[in-house]
């Protein structure tokens, strides 16, 4: 991928392309996840602002959708300005996002109702420009949908993330289907960093980049969002870079 | 018991409950009703006071509720909640909360929601529940039960019905018109027909004194929705001058539509804080205009802020080194036309232990409260709204369970975090004076992690069933 870039001949017609679908010449802003590993996999360096993202759950999480929750909220805490959060049925538990960033007085809830709505309010969202993203949980989302969803979010500049969460596990095969999305994510959940001591130690995710436009799938085992939405790469128990903050939630059991 | 003449006698005009429990009706002769029960309470009636408190009743409604309301005497208030009820999250919430909201205020109240004025006049006096609603269209079918003093008909009338032995609305209706118009005069039809939505019987909606309003009559009749839309841009604009006249701006409006056939169509929406802007109400009215249905055309548009609250003009800050907030109250009004107003919302911290109570919900452009929830232990980032119970199997009193069986899937617990006890709001609540809960954080063999808990601590009977249950998923 950065061979690619390198090439002259690559990035010219890189640059027609971009010209031919409209967009604006110079490159888009981005919000890097701050880990190497991940952002050199994406164009740019990071994700892209003014743009639609997805993310599912992988297993379970399909239906719960636990992780791919937080793995938004992780997101929208580190863009600047409210959040918009679209839901057809609450049970969102906002001190667990404040946990992962976000905290309650940043985020304005819509409980839609049903799914034409949820995605009518993402649109108006996502069209206001004065919001630093817009989340809504989705279970369909056509290319006609999502190709709307895109162009209202290079509109305003706001990220947008779509969680795709079903109702049943068999209707998650569904996430195959193509949509106008930037980037599409799986977060799995995968067993906790192991602790000296009986207890649970910060959660890891399997974070899958399965669809990303311009750029190439890959797939990461990382630790959860912490108290300021950043997840971070797992590393030997010797030198983890911040041991104390994981320890906290530890207790004896 | 409240008491007043009729005629040259006095009789018994309103009974509550306790007097009815004990045998008195209404248009029973005072001096009966005295000689029946001992220690009975008599007031004169005040019909007057009586109609002011319903005509306030019907200028809340309006404010509240519906664009067009009015007093319907001597006990009633009448409402056309057409092209409002979305505000208050659908028309079931809404005569709920409207119920609700006047029972809290002393008041007893029935409500009924149907497709004529008649027809909900009959159902909310005389249906079995308190409050009722009728689908679209079937409310013909649903008045077909009820006696026939449901009509609004006049008293000598409805006995003189009864002689001829009718009972019910049904038995009327099934009844050939003409022999019936003879004897009773055409008043008898007419009601049966305004009960049935056969003929439209308009409103004549209540007006505050200070309402700001424009109103535009046309030479012809318009029908097309971008006519209407250029209209109540026009409108808007003019309103706007209005309330600018008198630093007002309009948390209500109303676009009230009087169709040619003297039936009445209405739109309303609402703001979260006042707003003076005319392209941004035009824009609002005019995603609800495809609701209204023209008819053979409208004649006269009028356009009332029926809540408008002072609005004055506001410095902005242009500061150098922050950028301002954005201003997200349009979208939040945009949306709340959407879905309903409680339906868009921020959740706030509530000090209580309890998960379930510790969040709230406040209006979503409440000031912030900058406060946050202690952090001391993980959350859930889902929360199920009633806990699921588990099997589990646990070491007492305050192991982690080995291994549980949720929704037929049996997991075996790797690790777990816990416990972190949570005691019952006994300050609060007098059942939960001993309540315990013990909260695990529990992790299977695939690393799916679960919220669970114990009701009681494990020892004690007296604090909880000592039943697991599932409370909320981790990510």
């Amino acid at each position: 991928m950065n061979e690619a870039a390198a090439s002259p001949i690559v990035a010219e017609l890189r640059e027609r392309i971009q010209r031919l679908e409209g967009k604006r010449a110079h490159r888009r802003a981005v919000l890097p996840f701050g880990i190497k590993e991940i952002d050199q996999h994406l164009p740019g360096g990071g994700l892209a602002l003014g743009a639609l993202h997805e993310a599912a759950g992988g297993g379970n999480g399909a239906i719960d959708g636990a992780a791919a929750a937080l793995f938004a909220a992780g997101i929208a805490a580190r863009t600047r300005g409210k959040i918009l959060w679209c839901v057809a049925r609450q049970d969102l538990f906002a001190p667990a996002l404040a946990q992962a960033g976000l905290p309650p007085d940043r985020v304005i809830y819509v409980e839609a109702g049903d799914e034409k709505s949820v995605l009518s309010c993402f649109e108006e969202g996502l069209r206001h420009g004065g919001l630093g993203g817009v989340v809504a949980e989705v279970a369909r989302l056509s290319m006609t949908a999502s190709r709307r969803l895109q162009l209202a979010a290079e509109s305003s500049g706001a990220i947008g993330v779509a969680i795709r969460r079903w109702r049943r596990q068999a209707e998650a095969a569904e996430f195959g289907q193509p949509t106008a999305s930037v980037t599409r994510w799986r977060v799995t959940a995968l067993p906790s960093a192991p602790l000296p001591v009986p207890g649970v130690g910060r959660a890891r995710w399997r974070l899958e980049l399965i669809r990303c436009r311009a750029g190439e799938s890959a797939d990461f085992e990382v630790e959860a969002c912490d108290a300021k939405g950043r997840l971070h790469l797992p590393s030997d128990l010797a030198h983890r870079p911040d041991q104390k903050k994981a320890g906290r939630h530890r207790a004896a059991g | 018991m409240l008491v007043g003449r009729d005629g040259r006698r006095r009789v018994v005009l309103a009974v509550d409950a306790a007097a009815q429990a004990a045998g008195l009706d209404v248009g029973m002769p005072v001096t009966k009703a005295q000689a029946l029960t001992p220690g009975l309470i008599v007031m004169d009636a005040d019909p007057e006071a009586d109609a002011e408190a319903l005509e306030r009743l019907a200028l809340w409604a309006l404010q509240r509720y519906a664009p067009i309301a009015a007093a319907d005497p001597p006990d009633g208030v009448v409402l056309d909640i057409s092209g409002a009820a979305h505000l208050h999250g659908g028309e079931d919430a809404m005569v709920k909360g409207m119920v609700e909201r006047i029972v809290a205020a002393g008041i007893a109240a029935r409500a009924a929601l149907a497709d004529s004025w008649g027809a909900a006049h009959a159902l909310a006096r005389f249906a079995p529940r308190p409050s009722i609603i009728i689908p679209t269209g079937e409310s013909a079918k649903a008045i077909l039960g009820l006696p026939i003093r449901a009509l609004r008909l006049p008293k000598d009338m409805v006995d003189g019905l009864r002689v001829l032995g009718f009972e019910s609305i049904g038995e009327l209706a099934a009844t050939p018109r003409a022999p019936l118009a003879l004897r009773f005069g055409p008043e008898l039809g007419r009601r049966l027909d305004q009960a049935l939505g056969r003929l439209c019987e308009p409103i004549d909606p209540v007006r505050p004194p200070d309402l700001v309003e424009i109103r535009r009559a046309f030479a012809e009749p318009i029908g097309a929705a971008e006519t209407i839309a250029r209209y109540t841009g026009k409108l808007v604009v003019l309103l706007c001058d209005a309330l600018e006249a008198k630093g007002l701006g309009a948390r209500r409006l109303d676009l009230v539509f009087h169709r040619v056939d003297n039936r009445i169509g209405a739109i309303r929406i609402g703001t979260a804080l006042p707003v003076r802007d005319a392209k941004r109400l035009t824009r609002m009215l005019c995603d609800k205009i495809e609701t209204i249905d023209p008819g053979f055309g409208i004649e006269i548009m009028r356009l009332a802020a029926s809540v408008a609250e002072p609005l004055e003009a506001k410095q902005t800050i242009s500061s150098l080194t922050d950028e301002p907030e954005a201003d997200v109250s349009a979208l939040i009004d945009a949306l709340a036309n959407r879905v309903g107003e409680d339906r868009i919302y921020r959740f706030a911290p509530v000090a209580s232990d309890v998960p379930e109570r510790s969040v709230a919900r406040i209006a979503p452009l409440a000031p912030g409260t900058g406060e946050g929830w202690p952090d001391h232990w993980p959350r859930p980032s889902r929360l199920l709204a009633v806990p699921e119970p588990i099997d589990a199997l646990a070491l007492l009193p305050d192991h982690p369970p080995a291994s549980f069986t949720w929704r037929g899937v049996r997991r075996r617990v790797k690790r777990a975090d816990g416990p972190e006890r949570v005691f019952g709001e006994w300050w609060k609540r007098d059942a939960e004076l001993a309540a315990v809960r013990d909260y695990f954080q529990v992790e299977d063999e695939a690393g799916e992690r679960f919220w669970i808990y114990r009701a009681g601590d494990g020892e004690d009977a007296a604090t909880g069933s000592q039943r697991w249950f599932l409370h909320g998923l981790f990510g």
